[in-house]
């Protein structure tokens, strides 16, 4: 009887920990897959919901949208290729000025910094990144700009008004500031995936290179920089794919007119960020904010395109050089 | 026989004195690169701190927005409207998106096979570098679109913003949890799902703390995401959030192309106090996570 009622009240205790058990890795590998599929999932939701918002706008303009050059509310005309070019043309901008100096602070940190220095330079430059982008924009429309306008922009008008990039009288906004203002955004980007490319370069080839008489920078041309050159590629995308996205702080520096397809940096301009963020506070027809919408999926767009095959670069790129 | 002549010494001549020259013009061009940017941040950090502090009196964050002064231009005022709302949206977005990011990447890291987990890990790489803008868009569309502004679309902007960065900081740290932890706990007969939470979890505790402080950093100042979520709303201290709120970002971004001077001052001031935050947070959670790392790896 006893010996019963032991086993009576310990077998079911055993065997419902037991089933808890059984259930409780069914459970929770389903709970925490549900979550990951979610994760992937937001992809297609934010791409659904901007094609919705825009889908008024496609069906209006349909694909001419993007070679549309007029941006008329009052007529309800709308077209995007100033906004792609202004989006293009200050995004490279800011990659030709932010990718050299990114890769020579990558050279620093991974060779030149004394180790003391090294950790504390690497988080600053970090820190350029935390900044918010409203925080750097109102820097650069009131602390920056003026710089630009006298200091900056004069001396180079006054020298180069020649050339059409300088034609314009400088302002305090521009496509120049936009360009000085995406180029700090990005640079902290690229110079610390670059100083982790270069930290990854295998130490027997350097000293391999330095070892036949090589010098320091001739090492660095020589075997780092083919060493790491798609990881660099890669970085660089995601920099300019950063700049591609970046619409706060350009809107507040880039001004307020377009003026189409200029390749003027003293002039006012829009890139697709900016068109969008500057004109949905005061949008009151439908198809305007749609249209401004339709700029968003081509936003989109291109920051999915760069992003993607640049994360497969950098992915091929550490498990080729890892194995 | 020119060779011969020279005397053999360790002094570098000619070309040798050219490409080490070059070399370390090089040297000097990268260091130079290295402290412009320091200085760059040296230079907005500065401007922010003086501009700010001057600016700053008790009253900034005890009132709220001027009114419009038709014939000149405004004084006094302050954000704490604009306070409270950034508060409650980043506390809304952390309750929604830390549970969902620990979540994906304990299923990645534990339970997934490495083809889904790699596809999971490109995927929230990708949404990582989705402009806020159009995340803006998207939410604005899903919810804002027939309901209104409201503080809580706002959170779930901010929200989808923060999980890539909590999911990915979390499963760093699960992946330097070493394998014997594991197996010890396996070896005991503790089922998996009691392991991950009883073992995995407390051991990684520091780690996601540290991913989810940098994620608030990031969704405190974004500024994008509010322009479609709550753009109007209403100038008082309000904690409802089913109705818009004020944020300090969008009061950041609204003040400082403004042409009165007193509310460009509004604007460092605003600057200054969210700078101070995402700075002195993001710095915090940089030094936690290294220590969390090498208390792992030290293992």
């Amino acid at each position: 009887m006893e010996a019963s009622s032991i086993q009576a009240s310990g077998k079911p205790l055993e065997s419902r920990r037991r089933i808890v058990d059984k259930f409780g890795d069914k459970v929770f590998a389903g709970i925490t897959g549900l979550a990951a599929a979610g994760g992937i999932a937001l992809i297609g939701i934010i791409v659904y919901e901007t094609v919705e918002g825009a889908w008024p706008a496609m069906q209006e303009f349909g694909l001419s949208f993007i070679w549309g050059r007029t941006w008329d509310v009052g007529k309800e005309t709308f077209g995007a290729l100033p906004f792609i070019w202004g989006t293009l043309y200050t995004s490279i901008g800011a990659l030709l000025i932010a990718g050299p100096i990114s890769i020579a602070i990558g050279l620093y940190l991974a060779e030149l910094a004394p180790s003391a220095v090294r950790g504390i330079v690497g988080s600053l430059v970090e820190m350029l990144a935390a900044i918010p982008s409203v925080v750097l924009g109102l820097w650069g429309i009131l602390v920056l700009g003026p710089i630009v306008q006298n200091n900056i922009g004069g001396p180079i008008h006054s020298g180069l008004g020649w050339l059409p990039f300088f034609g314009s009288k400088p302002t305090t906004a521009g496509l120049f500031s936009a360009v000085l203002i995406l180029t700090i955004m990005i640079t902290p980007i690229t110079a610390s995936i670059s100083r982790e490319l270069f930290t990854q370069v295998p130490s027997d080839i350097k000293e391999g290179a330095i070892g036949l008489g090589l010098t320091r920078w001739e090492m660095m041309k020589g075997v780092m920089l083919p060493y790491t050159r798609g990881g660099l590629i890669a970085a660089l995308l995601l920099g300019g794919g950063r700049a591609v996205g970046e619409a706060i702080a350009v809107t507040q520096v880039i001004g307020i007119t377009t003026h189409g397809l200029s390749v003027d940096l003293f002039q006012t301009g829009d890139t697709l960020g900016s068109r969008i963020a500057s004109q949905f506070p005061g949008a009151s027809s439908d198809l305007q904010k749609s249209s401004l919408f339709y700029l968003g999926v081509i936003l989109l767009f291109m920051s999915l395109v760069t992003n993607i095959v640049a994360q497969i670069i950098v992915r091929r790129y550490s498990i080729d050089r890892r194995a | 026989m020119e060779a011969a002549r020279q005397p053999l010494g360790l002094r570098a001549t000619g070309k040798t004195r050219r490409r080490l020259a070059k070399s370390r013009a090089v040297d000097v061009l990268a260091t130079l690169a290295a402290a412009g940017a320091v200085a760059v941040l040296g230079w907005v950090v500065i401007s922010v701190l003086l501009k700010g502090l001057s600016a700053l009196d008790w009253g900034f964050f005890t009132q709220n927005a001027p009114t419009f002064n038709p014939t000149g231009t405004t004084s006094g005022g302050g954000i704490a409207n604009a306070i409270v709302g950034t508060a409650i949206m980043v506390g809304i977005a952390t309750v929604m998106a830390l549970p969902f990011g620990v979540l994906v990447a304990i299923y990645v890291s534990e339970f997934s096979r490495p083809a889904f987990a790699r596809a999971v890990r490109l995927a929230l790489d990708v949404l990582n570098g989705i402009p806020s803008i159009v995340i803006g868009i998207c939410v604005f569309v899903l919810l804002v679109k027939g309901t209104g502004y409201s503080g809580y679309s706002g959170a779930f902007a901010l929200a989808i913003i923060m999980v890539p960065l909590i999911a990915r900081a979390t499963m760093e740290v699960l992946e330097l949890v070493p394998a014997s932890l594991r197996e010890a706990s396996f070896a005991l007969g503790v089922s998996k799902w009691r392991t991950v939470l009883k073992v995995l979890m407390p051991t990684v505790f520091g780690g996601i703390l540290t991913g989810a402080t940098l994620a608030v950093a990031r969704a405190a100042g974004e500024t994008a995401p509010m322009i479609f979520t709550n753009l109007v709303y209403q100038n008082k201290v309000s904690t409802d959030p089913s109705q818009a709120l004020a944020s300090i970002p969008l009061t950041i971004f609204n003040y400082s192309e403004s042409f009165d001077t007193h509310l460009n001052d509004q604007a460092w001031a605003a600057a200054f106090v969210l700078m101070s935050f995402v700075l002195i947070s993001s710095l915090t959670a940089r030094a936690l996570l290294m220590r969390s790392q090498r208390k792992l790896r030290g293992r």
